[in-house]
Formats: structure tokens, sequence, C-alpha cells
């Protein structure tokens, strides 16, 4: 009996001396950036093919791209590795001129025929993000004629489709602008892939950092380019961790164990004051959260109702409580803070007029639909309280909170009633979004429109419609801006969309580390002027 | 009568029991088991990749959004559904998808870009050294603890076991984690945070068997062993709480069953100690029952615990499947099914295998 006694004691003790070894506390390097945040979107890192938030954000520190905004002055588009560019009279066609004497990571020279490739391969291999350039009227047929090297420090690209200059001159700095080296990914293609495989988790760039390794779900880290153009970045590596319980990542924020956390609910952030150790700053986000109206339902098919739903929804309410800091009220489809964006808000919860509204509609009683939403934070806070607000004027909702795997399914095929869901812009150019919540040039089923959000909620108005048309094309920068305001303006009183909140993004950060830019669209995220 | 009790079990009917002693007759029933074991397995299999194949396809998830994106023009959407062979009728994917694993081939996972293979290789091990020690956490407190309890039924001892047991049970592993985490970790630092090595301490030992308490000690590199060691010290004992829990209590119950039992009352009358009446004899007795309850719960616990793993950012088969599911990746799923299946067979086949050692009457 004693000894059965004994052995459960020495277990225990035998347990506990390993808990009591000594401290294992540890403080990152000072020359290392460890970020914790949410990595398990990334599938891919290839310019060609990256259309995710960190995917994008790793990409935008390995790659410089043929035009960029830099962390410096993100309203300013500059050339990345060309230094000039001259557009052609008729606006069709911009040549460009190399930044002289800039390396990739490997040690080649980054020549005009890089960026001719890559461009060459963003069209060729036809991923998702493919469409930002294939618009301009690029195609695998004649992509070789319409970029073409012009000489050693020169390349020419040639637009068929009526398009404004400064609108593909923006779109180039988006991630498939990014320029890869030729010779390095070609001596790892297999069979003419064009290197499509080796880059998904590999690098061939010029960018202030160089991949070292990606392990899925767990670990990003890249390691500084000495030979950087604006000189080497003060941090030697920059580690991203995927720790995907925000409670977990603001203890190790605490702990000094990393750097800066990404993902803090807003409770978090609001538990951080008081801790001088720790400085949470405000990084304005394009992205936009909206409810939508699928005008194929019956009863959302009259405008009356759009117009009752948006007097149904507590903007203040929703912003002042559980949103606490990390969204903004904005209510038209081109964020504030960015070129041409109008900050009219017309919309305020009144309850009565939207009664009125809908009972002019013919609904004096209401009705019941469902709403579609994620089942993630904040959707689903913003999700009850928009089915709150819509049951005082008559709209009765049931939520249906479903994964994105599930949703996108269901909206791409329109089969939603109401849906709450969000946006951000693929460049920052207006026309990004003009021409997926105001464009919808064929309403009709067969026209499989699936990208564009108009036409996932079934709305067409053909005003409109041209109108971004007119502004997409327009050459005059000061007209094109008019349009655009107007096209907001106009687009927010007649159109299905409820638009509501603009992201704020909320980053903690220990207080030694200064320098982290996080830009407006999501592949503007930068770390090479961190200093810690 | 005496025909018949003159055969062997599992011997035909009217086969002389001379011919069935034979050594020829005795390879002829061993090979008949061991191909009806095979047989066996072939069919787990064959019936787990079916209905999660199955399950795949019928669930409202759209693999091919997992790779394009919600935003996606159709064009390339419909070149990604023929790429994955979507177009093709379900039976044929399914042969494909069978033809792909008997030759070894699980496919890439769209999550990782990565053979489905690799990254089973990369996370299962993780889960393994998880549960490995947590089992052996709950195997060395719980079963000496049930004991113990059972033995002292109704007094206090018995009560702080169940009251263990209890909270092991009942409290949720998630809420335990994060409190374990702001006491030992952020108030105390005894421990590291989340993770399964500090982040300069990675890639520092080459992978060879992916279990890095191996790996490091292969390297002959003990900081990276102590490091390894430190990280797992939390989650391990959250998990063993949970396997510890378990096993006390099945241990107490299957012990409380036996020591009523009149052979226990006999070998007390006959004078054997106290403690040869409950090590030997009825401990003895219900170590058949305690290998399954042990059993079950490593298999359990090498699915991976997707709570434990994420509060504590541990790259295991259970985030890694979960993942999957959520991004539709299929190929990821199956491949992870396959994983947990083979460990559910192969355990409860170990399980077969130490009845008959712990037990002459399974032999």
């Amino acid at each position: 009996m004693g000894l059965a006694w004994k052995r459960p004691l020495i277990a225990t003790g035998l347990l506990l001396s390993l808990g009591l070894a000594p401290p294992v506390m540890a403080e990152t390097p000072p020359d290392m950036l460890v970020v914790g945040g949410r990595i398990d979107d990334i599938i891919t890192l290839d310019p060609a093919e990256v259309f995710e938030f960190n995917g994008a954000e790793v990409s935008a520190n390995i790659y410089d791209r043929i035009m960029m905004y830099e962390p410096e002055n993100l309203t300013e588009l500059v050339g990345g590795v060309v230094e000039s560019w001259e557009i052609s009279d008729d606006g069709k066609t911009i040549t460009f001129t190399m930044r002289p004497d800039l390396t990739f990571h490997s040690g080649n020279p980054v020549r005009p025929d890089d960026a001719v490739y890559s461009l060459k391969r963003v069209v060729k291999l036809n991923k998702t993000p493919s469409f930002i350039v294939t618009q301009f009227g690029w195609t695998e047929d004649n992509v070789d004629e319409l970029i073409e090297v012009v000489d050693e420090n020169r390349f020419r690209i040639t637009i068929t489709e009526d398009f404004s200059p400064g609108l593909v001159l923006n779109a180039l700095s988006a991630t498939i602008g990014s320029v890869v080296d030729e010779q390095v990914v070609e001596a790892n293609a297999v069979d003419g892939d064009m290197g499509y495989d080796w880059l998904k988790n590999h690098s061939a760039g010029s960018g202030a950092f160089e991949l070292v390794t990606w392990n899925a779900n767990e670990t990003v880290v890249m390691e500084s380019n000495p030979d950087y153009r604006h000189g080497a970045p003060a941090m030697q590596r920059v580690v991203i961790r995927h720790v995907p319980e925000p409670a977990a990542q603001r203890l190790l924020l605490e702990n000094g164990d990393i750097d800066i956390a990404r993902t803090l609910t807003p409770d978090q952030i609001a538990g951080l004051a008081g801790n001088d150790d720790i400085v949470v700053t405000d990084h304005p986000k394009a992205t936009l959260y909206y409810v939508a109206a699928n005008v194929a339902v019956e009863e959302l098919s009259d405008p009356r109702v759009w117009e009752a739903m948006k007097y149904l929804i507590d903007y203040d309410g929703m912003e002042e409580t559980f949103l606490q800091g990390q969204f903004v009220q904005h209510q038209s489809f081109w964020p504030k803070g960015t070129w041409a964006s109008a900050d009219a808000m017309p919309y305020t919860l009144d309850v009565e007029k939207a009664k009125a509204l809908l009972a002019e509609a013919g609904y004096p009683e209401g009705f019941e639909l469902q709403i579609d939403s994620l089942n993630t934070a904040p959707f689903m806070d913003m999700a009850q309280s928009v089915q709150s607000t819509l049951a005082q004027g008559g709209i009765r909702t049931e939520i249906i909170p479903q994964d994105g795997s599930a949703l996108w399914p269901k909206y791409r095929a329109r089969r939603h009633q109401l849906i709450l869901a969000r946006w951000g812009p693929d460049y920052l150019d207006p026309h990004s979004n003009a021409d997926s919540f105001a464009s919808n040039p064929d309403n009709s089923e067969e026209a499989g429109l699936t990208g564009v959000l108009a036409w996932r909620n079934a709305w067409a108005d053909d005003e409109i419609t041209e109108m971004t048309a007119a502004a997409r094309s327009e050459l005059d920068l000061e007209r094109r801006k008019e349009i655009y305001e107007e096209l907001q303006l106009l687009h927010q009183v007649r159109s299905p969309f409820a638009i509501m909140f603009q992201q704020n993004e909320q980053v903690a950060s220990r207080s030694n580390v200064e320098g982290f830019v996080s830009g407006p669209v999501f592949d503007l995220v930068y770390y090479r002027n961190v200093t810690k | 009568m005496a025909n018949a009790a003159a055969e062997l079990p599992g011997t035909p009917k009217g086969v002389p029991a001379e011919a069935a002693d034979s050594l020829a007759f005795r390879l002829w029933r061993r090979l008949r088991a061991v191909g009806g074991v095979l047989l066996s397995l072939a069919l787990t299999f064959l019936g787990l990749t079916f209905v999660t194949f199955i399950i795949g396809r019928v669930m409202p998830l759209d693999p091919v959004l997992a790779i394009v994106g919600d935003r996606a023009p159709q064009h390339v959407y419909d070149a990604v559904y023929q790429q994955l062979g979507l177009d093709q009728p379900i039976w044929v994917q399914y042969l494909r998808y069978l033809g792909g694993i008997l030759s070894g081939d699980l496919g890439t996972s769209v999550q990782t870009s990565r053979p489905v293979l690799d990254d089973l290789m990369r996370f299962f091990p993780a889960t393994i050294e998880l549960a490995t020690l947590a089992t052996l956490v709950g195997v060395v407190l719980g079963v000496p603890m049930g004991v113990l309890a059972a033995v002292h039924q109704g007094r206090l001892i018995d009560h702080c076991v169940r009251l263990v047991g209890l909270i092991g049970y009942s409290m949720p592993v998630f809420w335990l984690g994060m409190v374990a985490l702001l006491v030992f970790y952020a108030k105390l630092g005894w421990v590291p945070g989340p993770g399964r090595l500090a982040v300069f301490y990675e890639g520092m030992v080459p992978a060879v068997t992916g279990l890095l308490l191996v790996d490091s000690l292969l390297a002959g590199n003990m900081t990276v062993f102590w490091n390894a060691v430190d990280h797992l010290i939390l989650p391990v004992s959250i998990l063993g709480t949970f396997a510890l829990a378990y096993i006390a209590r099945m241990t107490r119950s299957f012990m409380l069953d036996q020591l009523r039992q009149e052979y226990i009352l006999t070998a007390r009358v006959k004078g054997l100690s106290e403690r040869a009446v409950i090590w030997r004899h009825a401990f003895g007795n219900v170590l058949v029952q305690l290998i399954t309850i042990i059993g079950l719960t490593y298999a359990s616990l090498l699915e991976g615990s997707v709570l434990t793993e994420t509060v504590f950012a541990w790259p295991g088969i259970g985030q890694y499947i979960t993942n999957a599911l959520f991004n539709s990746d299929m190929n990821a799923v199956l491949g992870g099914t396959i994983v947990v299946g083979t460990c559910f067979v192969g355990i409860n086949m170990l399980s077969d295998a130490l009845y008959r050692v712990v037990d002459p009457r399974a032999r």
C-alpha cells in the first residue's frame, strides 16, 4: 500500500520538476521582427496567383512591382522597378524606363525582359488575379505583341481596350505587377509551367526581403536584402507566426515573445490600455462591409425596399458599441482617404421613414427573409444588429451563419436573399470597386459575371454602368475624379447595396517597434522601415 | 461427441484432430487469419475513403472556390473545375482517387500547395509527440489514482480522485488552456508561450522523424531539445489531465467491480497480502479492459485536439484537418482521415495483441 501511495506522488513530482525548470522567457532579438497573426489563408506565394490577404502581404515585401505605393507615402503612385514612363497621345501605349543597377536576390540584374516576362506570365498562367490586367485586352494570343522589350533599358505595353492610363498604372501596382527574376524562374520551370509549382513556396524577387521558408499554418520567414535599392532593412529577419487564437497572441505580445500582434479583437485591444510596453496604432483600410439585397427575390425587387433597408441599419449604434474603433462609418463604394472618394453619409437609423417606404412598396406589414453571413467576428455581431433593426421596420429575418466555403458559392450562384459581406479593392483605383459594385453590362444568368457584386445581386442600372465605363476611359484626371464622385452618390441612392463601414486595422506592437506600415489595400503592408 | 471434442477450434467439420494438428494445417489456419485481417483492413479503408469522399462531395462546399477565391471570373473557375476532374461522374472521381492512394499519391493540398503526404509527415509528428506524452501522463498518474480510489472507496482519497476526474472531464479544454497560459506563462514565466519551439531555434535541427525531441537528440542539439521540452509541458499537461481523468475514472470503476468478486474474498481469506490481492489479482483482471480504454484514449488524442492545438498554436493534424475542412481542401481531409483511421485500426490491433499477452484465455 505504501508504494501505491508513493507512485503517483513520484510521477507528479517528476512532472512538476519539468514545470519548475528555469524560466524560459525570451525577448525577441534586436534585429529580428516577430509578428503574430493568422496566416492560414496563404495558399501560394506566386505573385501571379496570390490573392489572399497574408500571401499578398508577404509578396509586397519580397517583390518590387512595376509601379508602387511606397511606405514613405502611401498616397503617391511612383515607379517601382521603373524610374519613369511615357504615355502615348492616345493613352494606349506606355513606355517604361527601368531604374539602373537594380539586382534581384539572386544577383541577376533587373532587366526590361524580366518585367515583360512577369506580365506575360500573369496573362498566360491565367490565375484569378489575372483579370486585373486581362481587362486591358491582353490575351494569351496577343500578349507577346502587346507587351515587348524596346531596348536594354525600356519596355512597352499597349492596351486594346479603353482605359485611362492612370488606371493602367494603378493596376500595375497590384501584386500581379511584381517583377520576377526570369532566369531563376525558368531554371526551375517544369514542363513549361513558367515556374508555377516552384514559385508557390520560393521567391525570385528584388524586394526588401527574400523568402526563407513558408511552413503553411506555422511560419513565414523572410531575410533582409542587403542590396535593396532603399538600403538594407534594419530587421535582419522577419518571422510571421501563425497564432490563431487572439488571446494567445495578446499574451505573447505582453511577454515580449512577439513584437507585433495583427489580429487582436476589440476587447483585447481595449484590455491593453494602460500597458506602457504596448502601443496600439490605427491603420485605415479600404475594406468595406455591406448588406446587399438580391433583387431577383420578389420582396426585394422594389427600390423603395432597398432604401427602407438602408434606413433600418443602426450605423451609429454598431460603431459605438461592439466595433470599438475597428470600423468607421462609410456609405459609398470607394473608401474614404483615397483619391476620388465621396464621403457623403445620408443614411441613419430612421424606422418611421423606412416603414413609410415599405408601405409605399406594398409591404405595410413587412415580410420574412434570410440574411446570409459569415460566421466569424464581426459579421455575427453586425448580422444580429441588422436583424434587430430590420425587425423594427417589419422585415423579419433569419440569420444563416456559415463559413466562406459555403457562403461564396451561394452568393456567386445568386441563391441568397440578403447578404452581409465585405469587399476590398484589388488596387488603388476607384475602377476596382466601381467595376464590381456599380457596373453590370449583362444581368442575364448566362452572362455568368460571378466576380461582379452587382451581377451577384441581379441588379443592373444602365446609366450607372455607362458612367463606370466613361470614368475608366477618361483621360483627363480631374474629369475622371468628378465622374467617380458623382457615380458614388448615384450608386449610394439607387443601388441595393447598403454600405455601412470601412475597416480600421488596429495593430498592437511593443513600444520599441516603429516604422510598421499597413496600407489601405491588403497588398500594401511593409516591414522594411521597421526598427526596434 | 468424441469426434467433435477432438476437433480444434476453427477446424472444418469432419477434419480429424491429427490432420488439424499438422504443420500444413496450422499454417493454413494462420494464413486464413492473416488473410481475414488483411481483408478486414482493406474493407475498412475502402469504406473510410468512400464515406469521406462522398461526404466531401455532397457538402455544400466548393473546392474550386478554395483555390481560385470568391472573386474569380467564371472562365478561371471553369478551368480549375475541369483540372480537378469535377466534371467527371463521382464514381470516376472516386476511382481516380483510389488509384492515386494505391500509388502513394494522396493528391496536393489546396491550403499548403504541397503534396498531402508531405503535409501529413510534417503535421502528424507534432500530434504524435503531444498525444504520446499526454497518454503517458494519463496512464502513469491515472491508473494508480483509479486503483487507490477504488481501494479506498468513499474515503477522502476517493473523493479527491473523483474530483480530479470531474474537473478534468468537465472543464472546457479551451478555457483550461488559456488559464494555464495566463498563470504559468504570462504571470509566473515558468513555461514558454504557444508554439512548438522558440522562433530563433526553428530550422536548427534537420527534420528526420518530425518529432522534435527525437530529431534534436539525433542532431545532438540539447538546447533545442530542452526548448522543445519546455514548449511541451503545458499542452501535454492540459491534454494529459483529460486522459488522466478518463483513465482514472474507468480504472476505479473496473477495480470496484473486481474487488466485489468472491475470488478477492477468497484470496484475502487465504491470507494473501493486500498488495498481492489488489495488484496481482484484482488489477490483473482489469488489464484487458484498461488496455482498451488506454488504446482508445491514445487513438482519440492522435486525431488531434483542435482546441488545444489552436490555443497553443501547435501545428498538429487536428488544426490541419479542421482548416482543410473550412477550405474545402478535400485531398487534405481525405489524407488526414486515412491517417486517423490507420491509427485507430493499428491501435486496435495492438490492443488485441496485448490482450493475448496479459490474458491467457485470449490466446
